[in-house]
């Protein structure tokens, strides 16, 4: 059909990421398909990229922009930490993020959700949409796969819950945005930050959770 | 009037003979824009190696492997030609895409290594040259097509990755670019398993 048979598109994370606020933490989830065209670059992709100790941002969109940006949010977030002489908080991350993707929003394509836990404010997380914008809430989910999930993880979401509650709920919800978007794929990536630390989990894809289709 | 064309005459000599140094020139854009609505679609085209390049992590290290022939249009301009690139003594890169953009681009990337190796006191991380890179070829917003991979082994163990030319980095144990990585993926996807040895290995990469 005059397409080459080689991958000519810049590989974008079609992507499934999301993170809750749960009782102590936070727990951020991704797929791991990174996406040229319709020729998968990646399969085995990080979408959740430490940026502090305790500060982590999923990617979606365009992979060259995102991995850019949060290079730079790493840079500033050392530099400003250094300044402050203890960890800097959430929000000024996503605010510090926010301000590099609204002044350059017309050359870039990125969705990211910065998550994560400070002294001050806790666990917290915030969606920053396509054109900029810094939205706190208790879960955010985004990416292409995230269209189909808006009902599951509105229905069933709750405050508070329990830190296996809230991991076995982030991996249902990527697992049926997987099922059903094919620009997501391959592993479910989970990161859980609280006080304590950070943990880091995999689900392999042959072990996806068996959620819906009549199971 | 004549005076001020006599200026502006010496004032275009003068820009012309200052060149900034350092970085690259898109200066000729313009002039190759135009001669390409002149000349209809007669124009020479650059050379641009149809490419496969592999890499793997091995159970000592890492193996590279590339093809060997650049082609202009239908015609092989060069049937032997050198697509696995020094960056460092422990750094190699292939490169697919334009071949003089993938030789420049490492050249140079070579050359500020040494650098940097010079003034660090240390040998170079292999994620420094990635980084270095991906940075340089963000920068240019892709119109510097060069696909590479990047691979070696430094004082953190055996690295190997993929930059595309928008500046994106994967970090695999196997990866490969150009035209025929479909093919090659699919070897790769196949006869690749984890501490695999350096005779299996060698023979997977040329298979691919």
């Amino acid at each position: 059909t005059g397409n080459p048979p080689y991958p000519t598109d810049d590989p974008a994370l079609g992507t499934t990421i999301m993170a809750v606020v749960y009782d102590g933490g936070v727990v951020m989830g991704a797929d791991s398909r990174t996406s040229a065209g319709s020729y998968i670059a990646n399969r085995a992709a990080d979408k959740i990229t430490l940026v502090h100790d305790s500060i982590f941002v999923c990617r979606s969109g365009s992979a060259a922009d995102t991995q850019a940006l949060t290079d730079y949010l790493k840079l500033y977030l050392g530099m400003h930490s250094l300044d402050l002489e203890e960890a800097p908080s959430v929000q000024t991350a996503a605010h510090l993020i926010n301000q590099l993707l609204y002044s350059n929003k017309n050359h870039l394509m990125a969705g990211m959700i910065v998550a994560g836990w400070d002294k001050r404010n806790g666990p917290s997380v915030f969606n920053i949409p396509l054109g900029g914008g810094v939205i706190p809430e208790l879960y955010s989910i985004g990416g292409s796969g995230s269209s189909y999930i808006y009902g599951y993880v509105d229905a069933n979401f709750k405050k508070n819950m329990t830190k296996e509650e809230a991991q076995t709920f982030v991996k249902n919800a990527v697992s049926l945005a997987i099922a059903r978007d094919g620009s997501s794929g391959g592993l479910i990536r989970t990161v859980t930050i609280s006080a304590d630390g950070v943990e880091r989990e995999l689900v392999l894809g042959d072990k996806l959770p068996k959620i819906g289709f009549g199971q | 009037g004549r005076q001020e064309r006599h200026l502006s005459f010496i004032i275009s000599i003068h820009m012309f003979a200052v060149r900034e140094s350092g970085g690259f020139d898109f200066d000729l854009t313009a002039r190759n824009a135009r001669l390409e609505n002149d000349m209809k679609g007669a124009l020479p085209k650059a050379k641009k190696t149809g490419t496969t390049i592999a890499g793997i992590i091995f159970k000592d290290g890492v193996i590279l492997g590339a093809d060997t022939r650049a082609t202009e249009g239908p015609i092989v301009a060069d049937p032997n030609c050198f697509k696995i690139h020094y960056i460092t003594k422990n750094i190699y890169c292939c490169g697919a895409g334009t071949a003089a953009d993938c030789e420049f681009v490492t050249a140079n990337m070579s050359s500020q290594l040494e650098l940097h190796r010079l003034s660090t006191g240390r040998e170079v991380r292999v994620v420094t040259a990635v980084k270095m890179l991906s940075h340089f070829l963000f920068k240019y917003q892709g119109h510097i097509s060069a696909a590479l991979v990047i691979g070696g082994v430094d004082c953190t163990g055996s690295h190997l990755y993929s930059v595309w030319p928008h500046g994106s980095v994967d970090k695999l144990p196997f990866v490969t670019m150009g035209s025929g990585c479909l093919a090659a993926i699919s070897m790769f996807e196949h006869g690749y398993k984890d501490a695999i040895e350096k005779d299996e290995g060698v023979n997977l990469v040329r298979a691919a």
